[in-house]
């Protein structure tokens, strides 16, 4: 898969020769009070409108304001648009937009060779060359010789046009993310009424800043059209995807709409018991203004409270859920082992950050595997899925409480930073497509037994409140049928072995692994979760250039798809590429006996394809 | 379940409960001699008064002796794990407002492992009734001290005695700001029924504090308040609107002195002097319960308060019906189409 800025490195020219690209891939950087989150954002509503397909991550500090001008505290928002199907946020920008020296130094590292940058050099003073630890201004020591660098004094230009409106200039300054905004419209040849409509929307209730914000954003679309520092403007063109509706979503906004639809779809009301943690708290923020759904939000004490309530809430007859990320996961384990006891339904949803402890708060990592199947005291398996992109994480939201309500069993959903994040176009299904998952509860005081089971091995759901039902649960060992508390030695070997059993049964619900790439490939990029754009890009990057390699990508990994092992036999060589040590590989030697090289990137950051699809030849060569 | 001797209840019509309908098949495990076997009764009794149907009360539970509760309770039951009960009943509450549910606990499971919890469940004010074990010790776990163990106590982890300073579960209650605070013991059958009541007519947090004897490893920690020759002279019953008169022949009473409450005689004060309790005073109620730690007066025992405020899963419905009554009752499909969207035709 060729596209016209790659052709353009491998021969030399230059991006400005340019005009119609396939692809590209933008990076803002500032200040965390810069507003480059803001920016990114914006850049991407309206080149979703534009009808590209894309993909963005966001990178910010942990510190919400960092002190100005340091390494520490630049954010960045990354974007990946193309007029195909794309997967990923982007290997390396193809543009850098660096609005002061912190910014660029942590950034230019990544900015493919031949690149475009575009710097605010108002930014490039002595304090702030000192606060980004250059002893020599990169734009005078010729360090940035191999990228095509556009110097523009974006706070003098700024303060120009915002001239005379009254505002103070603390607030002018503050409009410069506009500018660089307008800028990038202009380069890349977007509009800019969404954004127009959208500052009179958001600023309505404060003419001045919305008027500053809007003459910003002109004076920067009307800079790159008015000087001749810029020579060239880029079209990507309407990707050819799937016919229908679609919106940018991010991976915690698609949990949270799952989260809705799974309710319904159960019909249910629905809970959540949540503790603010980072990266998942979107997903409570989300769901507390739907109220409209019958749908309760509960933000509890801790970690450990979010739980409990949310099984407090699955006792009395809800759907229930909670949200965490890692640190949070191991509070609530003792209360997972209680759900998998009392056999309830209820969803934890882990949206996973760098760790060990505190780790890599807004950082990405896919870590939690082991916690999520083993991390608990005693025998106490559940079922654990994964999402693989960001909207993905729409669909495994219902899939995960479709499991929840069939098995009566609580479910761990997987997600992660990248995912809840980052976002892409999300084709909208109908509502009544949708898939009915919905049980009966237990009403016959004749046949009512707590701990009976039904095909599925699942226990009937009794509701407090259903006459002739009354019964008592716990985390106590229960006796087989009768649900009362027994420690019988044959007793508990059945019970232990019957949880197994029964989790082991989901299998049968779980649609077969499928396979992507070559039918006869001898080697194959195995992957879960996050790394699914990533991997998948590689494997279409080797595919064109006459590789032979297929893509598995699990996204049950307890249990295991039924064919999974089978499929796995058929290649020679698999490659893992993890954003961890290697625990699927781990969970993969132990439940098989099948080996696989593993492609470990902790380093905060998701994969790029460039790295998997390298690894991928090395490993090829050497088979 | 037989119906014949039984009254109807008022709301319902229904046929009334006995105590005995409340009662589980299962064997009770206490062991003999135990506090917590008055409270099951006194809660067993109590109850049907009520007019409850056996289906609409949940009894939910931590980790300890006093957790075993809802095993003997033949209602919805939820034994859960250790010190997260009221988190467990929180949710439950919310979910199903119309339970009317219990919690059973104990000074380990509630004021330490659960200490958390508890402080926050009262302060969002759930219509909870909780029932607090109170024997000063960690019973199953066989004798080790617990957050309202007295100060040089020795047990089993405290050989030299204890030199944590306890709590006083009435002053933690009021600090986090329950609706309604108490005080009973399980060997005055007709206060702690009569408590065991109030508790369940007060929409909002409820508590109480139930001084309750382990005769296995605390025996007699209460026997100066629980027993006939020194109960009088040791303990003060508080009463809504009543002067504060204790002691053998009701000759002793309290007195405020400033902030200070005081012991007088009634031999050198009048009925007319002494403190009227009010149970709608929060300030009263600090004074009243920081008693029980002063030498030298009764153990205060009766409701020390009992208002009124916001309960939470009240403005959790409330919220929710003026959602919809906003915005109309969720509809998938809009939600999905929420922001911005676009449409791709005909490749
Ligand atoms: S150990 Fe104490 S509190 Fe526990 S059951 Fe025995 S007597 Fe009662």
């Amino acid at each position: 898969m060729h596209t016209t800025i790659e052709t353009a490195d491998g021969k030399g020219k230059k991006l400005v020769d340019l005009i119609e690209l396939d692809e590209v891939t933008v990076r803002f950087a500032g200040d965390s009070g810069d507003g480059m989150q803001l920016t990114g954002s914006q850049f991407t509503s309206t080149t979703a409108l534009m009808g590209n397909d894309l993909s963005t991550l966001p990178d910010y500090p942990a510190e919400i304001r960092a002190p100005a001008g340091t390494l520490y505290g630049v954010s960045g928002f990354q974007l990946h648009f193309s007029n195909k199907d794309i997967h990923t946020p982007g290997d390396k920008p193809d543009m850098l937009v660096a609005m002061n020296p912190a910014a660029l130094k942590v950034n230019i590292k990544d900015v493919r060779e031949g690149g475009a940058i575009i710097v605010n050099t108002d930014a490039f003073d002595a304090k702030n060359l000192k606060l980004a630890k250059y002893a020599v201004s990169p734009l005078e020591d010729g360090s940035l010789r191999g990228y095509k660098l556009f110097e523009v004094p974006i706070t003098k230009m700024v303060t120009t046009a915002l001239e005379g409106i009254g505002l103070s200039m603390k607030e002018i300054t503050r409009s410069k993310n506009f500018f660089a905004l307008g800028l990038c419209y202009w380069m890349y040849n977007r509009p800019m009424e969404p954004t127009l409509a959208w500052i009179k929307e958001k600023f309505g209730k404060n003419p001045m800043i919305a008027e500053g914000n809007e003459r910003a954003l002109r004076a920067g679309y009307n800079y790159g059209d008015t000087t001749e520092i810029f020579t060239s403007r880029f079209e990507v063109k309407p990707a050819k995807l799937p016919a229908g509706t679609y919106r940018n979503v991010t991976g915690n906004e698609a949990t949270a709409i799952g989260i809705l639809a799974a309710c319904e779809l159960a019909k249910l009301p629905g809970f959540l018991g949540s503790y603010p943690i980072t990266p998942a708290s979107e997903i409570l923020h989300e769901l507390s203004s739907h109220k409209n759904f019958n749908f309760r939000t509960f933000q509890a004490e801790d970690e450990i409270a979010g739980i409990c309530s949310a099984i407090g809430a699955a006792f009395g007859g809800s759907l229930a859920f909670t949200n965490t990320s890692g640190p949070g996961m191991a509070l609530k384990q003792e209360a997972i082992g209680l759900a998998i006891m009392i056999e309830l339904p209820l969803v934890i949803v882990n949206v996973q950050r760098g760790g060990p402890s505190t780790g890599l708060p807004t950082k990405p990592e896919q870590s939690d595997l082991f916690q999520a199947i083993l991390g608990r005291n005693g025998e106490s398996p559940l079922p654990v899925i994964a999402a693989s992109s960001p909207a993905n994480c729409f669909w495994m939201a219902i899939e995960a409480a479709r499991i929840a309500l069939k098995h009566m069993t609580p479910v761990v959903l997987l997600t992660d930073g990248y995912l809840g994040n980052g976002s892409e176009p999300w084709l909208l299904p109908k509502a009544e497509n949708l898939p009915d998952i919905s049980i009966p509860f237990a009403t016959d005081p004749e046949t009512y037994k707590p701990y009976s089971r039904n095909e599925h091995l699942a226990r009937p759901w009794a509701v407090p409140g259903t006459p002739g039902l009354e019964h008592r649960i716990g985390g106590l060992e229960k006796k087989h049928i009768d649900g009362t508390v027994n420690y019988e030695p044959g007793n508990h070997q059945f019970m232990t072995d019957m949880r197994a059993a029964k989790v082991k049964k989901v299998q049968d619900s779980i649609p077969e692994q499928d396979i992507f790439g070559s039918e006869d490939a001898e080697f194959a990029l195995v992957g879960w979760g996050g790394t699914y754009g990533a991997i998948r890009a590689a494997t279409e990057r080797l595919l064109a250039a006459g590789k032979k390699v297929a893509h598995v990508h699990i996204k049950y990994l307890n249990p295991f798809p039924k064919n999974l092992e089978q499929v796995l036999r058929r290649y020679k060589k698999l490659l893992i590429p993890e954003n961890n040590l290697g625990q699927l590989a781990f969970l993969l030697r132990a439940n098989y006996m099948i080996d696989s090289e593993t492609l470990a990137k902790v380093q905060g950051l998701p994969f790029v394809p460039s790295e998997i699809e390298v690894a991928a030849l090395k490993s090829l060569e050497s088979m | 379940m037989s119906t014949e001797d039984k009254t109807m209840t008022k709301e319902t019509g229904a046929p009334q409960l006995t105590a005995k309908d409340l009662a589980s098949d299962q064997d009770v495990r206490w062991c003999p001699g135990c506090g917590d076997y008055s409270i099951l009764a006194q809660v067993q009794r109590s109850l049907p008064s009520l007019g409850y149907k056996k289906e609409d009360l949940a009894f939910v539970s931590g980790i300890g002796c006093s957790s075993r509760f809802p095993y003997y309770m033949n209602t919805y039951g939820f034994h859960g794990i250790h010190g997260r009960a009221l988190a467990i009943a929180s949710g439950l509450k919310a979910a199903h407002p119309n339970l009317s549910v219990w919690v059973a606990t104990g000074d380990g499971d509630c004021l330490s492992i659960g200490g958390n919890h508890f402080i926050h469940a009262a302060r969002k004010n759930f219509d909870l009734n909780v029932m607090m074990f109170d024997n000063q010790i960690y019973g199953l776990t066989k004798g080790q001290y617990s957050p309202t163990s007295l100060y040089g106590q020795k047990t089993k982890s405290t050989p030299l005695g204890s030199i944590d300073h306890p709590f006083n579960p009435l002053l933690v209650a009021l600090g986090a700001e329950a609706s309604f605070v108490a005080r009973s013991m399980d060997r005055d059958m007709k206060h702690l029924a009569s408590t065991v009541v109030r508790a369940a007519e007060h929409h909002g947090f409820s508590f109480i504090d139930i001084l309750q004897n382990c005769n296995i490893f605390n025996d007699g920690a209460f026997f100066l308040y629980t027993e006939k020759e020194t109960k009088p002279d040791n303990t003060v019953f508080i009463e809504h609107g009543k002067p504060l008169v204790f002691g053998k022949d009701n000759n002793k009473g309290i007195k405020l002195d400033g902030f200070r409450p005081k012991v007088v005689s009634l031999e050198d004060y009048s009925v007319n002097d002494l403190l009227v309790h009010d149970e709608k005073s929060k300030e009263l109620a600090f004074i009243l319960a920081h008693m029980t730690d002063m030498p030298g007066y009764p153990m205060p025992l009766g409701v020390f308060l009992d208002i009124e405020r916001p309960v939470l899963e009240d403005d959790m419905k409330k919220q929710i019906d003026k959602a919809i009554e906003k915005s109309g009752r969720g509809d998938l499909n809009s939600l999905f189409r929420e922001g911005n969207t676009w449409e791709i035709t005909g490749n």
